[in-house]
């Protein structure tokens, strides 16, 4: 450590600014990674000449970046790359369908703990604490090993594992707010308790529960393609990113370009969705920032 | 002190009851359930089944059923695995070790890397190197671990050929070179995920203290900045990672299953995927329970040592 090393503390304009750009730069990053990843899994199998399940032994384990096969082809001589933008619709689809489930649910959850201090708010809050000492992925593998798996139900099981962070948010914000004097005012006014929820304090937390389904997104892209990968999530031939890393597993040796790509099309999607969030995070409440 | 540990424990133990009931529940009542695996073998008439939920206590309701489990539980064998009749308490301490020397040892290498990381981040704050920790945390939080793991089999064991690809040991050998060998990649996997939280908070929390008085009393004082740093520093940057410590429990037990399974590495995560596969109840219900109870010895720890090692705090 040299003799400058702790008279850093007074921050340098220059560099501050620097912070913020880069920052901002990050989010806006991140955004455009998950717009440029919708857009290419949703358009980009339309304007392929391979259909994804179209076999052709006779071009198996094409290595990618030359031929016709743009990411290479698989054990079957399938496209990887139109497989790849598919299996994103998959996991995209339900990473945003997921993160709507438990914001919904957490939501819920929350408000009404928040607002119903008492019984009713420490019974649901206990709930939150005791479902959350579970670590979520055994829950939600229990959970998809039981039940058929499908698109629907592993859906269903991410939101059930992922919205107790955004009810415990939620609590604490309504509980907070409450005591407001815009939210005093508007109950003497005698307005109901739906009212005073929906109109009056859910607004004021709607910022935390952007970000809370930000993060949400990424997390779920995460667990599915984790349950898929142990085979218990998405079925092939339905391609999702972790199910062909399953696939892929087996020709690790051979051809792993196979592994390579779902993995990075997973870690750019998270990514993107860490990113934003964490730059609506900053945006919303700088306080909370942990980077500063 | 001594009555709030005991309230915290009262509280841990209500909460622990919740944790069954809720864990119980969601086991038990989810379509498929614990006769699912004899409804698919061919040939089983209605007797049979009914016979064998009999056997198994199955054809009870399920209160009474989850009162038979607590009293298993309370007994101490926490009931008996559906493979082999042997204790389940016994078959998740036999696999415990091997998952507690995976986190043991990633949390430790995380430690010391993040702590040096996340201070070296405080006092060159918005360097490149600050800002190059700040977006590789952010992304070793992104990066799927299983898949992570798959790149370092495919990089240390299928191309260089320095490392195992699995398991504890190679087979018939045994010794600690053999077994040090085995653990580095699962053990550096794991790391990932710790030392990019570790960082992050070591950063936050000695950027909080550099700016108090006493380090500035401390340097005014003429003392080494390098003996600022690590006597006065330091030492209460790391006070309230304790509590960073203790919370991280959840995470670092999903991270070892996940680990484990792409390492065959024969732990706990590894007796939970075979125990779901083989629908055994008793140890899959167990294993939630276990993970559960190293969760809030996790929140409690982190509490209670807060409480000793910070004099500021003072139970009254």
């Amino acid at each position: 450590m040299s003799a400058t090393a702790l008279s850093v503390v007074p921050r340098r304009r220059g560099n501050l600014a620097l912070g913020r750009f880069l920052r901002h730069r990050l989010a806006l990053f991140g955004a455009a990674a998950v717009l440029g990843l919708v857009l290419l899994c949703v358009a980009g199998p339309w304007f392929s000449p391979f259909g994804p399940l179209t076999i052709d032994l006779r071009h198996r384990f094409q290595p990618p970046f030359v031929g016709v096969h743009w990411l290479g082809s698989d054990q079957l001589g399938r496209d990887l790359l139109v497989r790849l933008l598919l299996a994103g619709r998959i996991s995209l689809f339900v990473g945003f369908a997921a993160m709507a489930l438990s914001t919904v649910v957490g939501v819920l959850v929350g408000v009404l703990a928040g607002f119903y201090r008492g019984w009713t708010g420490t019974i649901l809050m206990r709930a939150v604490d005791a479902v959350l000492c579970f670590p979520s992925i055994f829950l939600l593998l229990t959970l998809a090993a039981l039940v058929s798996p499908g698109v629907v139900t592993i859906t269903l099981i991410v939101a059930l594992t992922s919205w107790m962070e955004v009810a415990r948010v939620v609590e604490g914000q309504v509980r907070s707010m409450r005591e407001r004097d815009f939210a005093v005012a508007a109950e003497a006014i005698g307005v109901s308790d739906a009212h005073l929820m929906l109109r009056e304090l859910l607004p004021n937390v709607l910022g935390a529960i952007v970000v809370a389904a930000t993060l949400n997104v990424a997390r779920a892209i995460l667990l599915e393609s984790y349950v898929s990968y142990l085979g218990y999530g998405i079925q092939p031939p339905t391609p999702s990113w972790g199910n062909m890393l399953n696939a892929s597993q087996e020709y690790l040796g051979s051809a792993p370009w196979l592994a390579i790509f779902p993995g990075v099309a997973i870690t750019l999607a998270v990514v993107g969705f860490n990113f934003m969030g964490d730059g609506l995070r900053d945006a919303i409440d700088p306080r909370l920032d942990v980077h500063r | 002190m001594w009555r709030y540990v005991g309230q915290r424990l009262g509280q841990s133990v209500i909460l622990l009851v919740l944790v069954s009931m809720i864990g119980f529940g969601l086991l038990y009542l989810t379509p498929g359930g614990p006769m699912s695996q004899f409804t698919l073998t061919p040939g089983m008439s209605a007797e049979t089944l009914a016979q064998i939920a009999h056997q198994m206590g199955l054809d009870r309701p399920i209160p009474v059923q989850y009162a038979d489990w607590a009293w298993h539980l309370l007994r101490g064998d926490w009931g008996r695995s559906y493979r082999d009749q042997s204790p389940v308490l016994s078959v998740i301490l036999s696999h415990l070790w091997a998952t507690l020397e995976l986190m043991v040892s990633s949390t430790l290498l995380a430690m010391i890397i993040g702590t040096w990381v996340g201070v070296l981040g405080a006092i060159r704050r918005y360097s490149v190197a600050d800002y190059l920790a700040t977006i590789g945390a952010m992304v070793a939080l992104s990066v799927p671990t299983f898949w992570f793991g798959l790149v370092m089999i495919y990089v240390f064991s299928v191309w260089l050929a320095w490392l195992p690809s699995g398991n504890m040991y190679s087979n018939g050998a045994s010794g600690l070179v053999d077994y040090i060998r085995h653990l580095i990649l699962p053990c550096l996997v794991l790391t990932l995920v710790t030392v990019a939280t570790w960082s992050r908070y070591m950063r936050a929390s000695m950027l909080d203290v550099v700016s108090q008085d006493y380090i500035r009393t401390a340097r005014a004082k003429g003392l080494r900045p390098r003996a600022v740093l690590v006597h006065h520093a330091l030492r209460n940057a790391l006070l309230p990672m304790i509590t960073i410590a203790g919370l991280h429990v959840p995470t670092l037990l999903g991270g070892a299953l996940v680990t484990e399974t792409v390492f065959t590495w024969p732990g706990m995560g590894r007796l939970f995927l075979d125990s779901i596969g083989y629908r055994d109840y008793p140890v899959v219900m167990g294993l939630l329970m276990f993970s559960a109870i190293l969760v809030l010895i996790g929140n409690l720890l982190a509490d209670l040592l807060y409480v000793l090692a910070d004099p500021r705090i003072r139970m009254a």
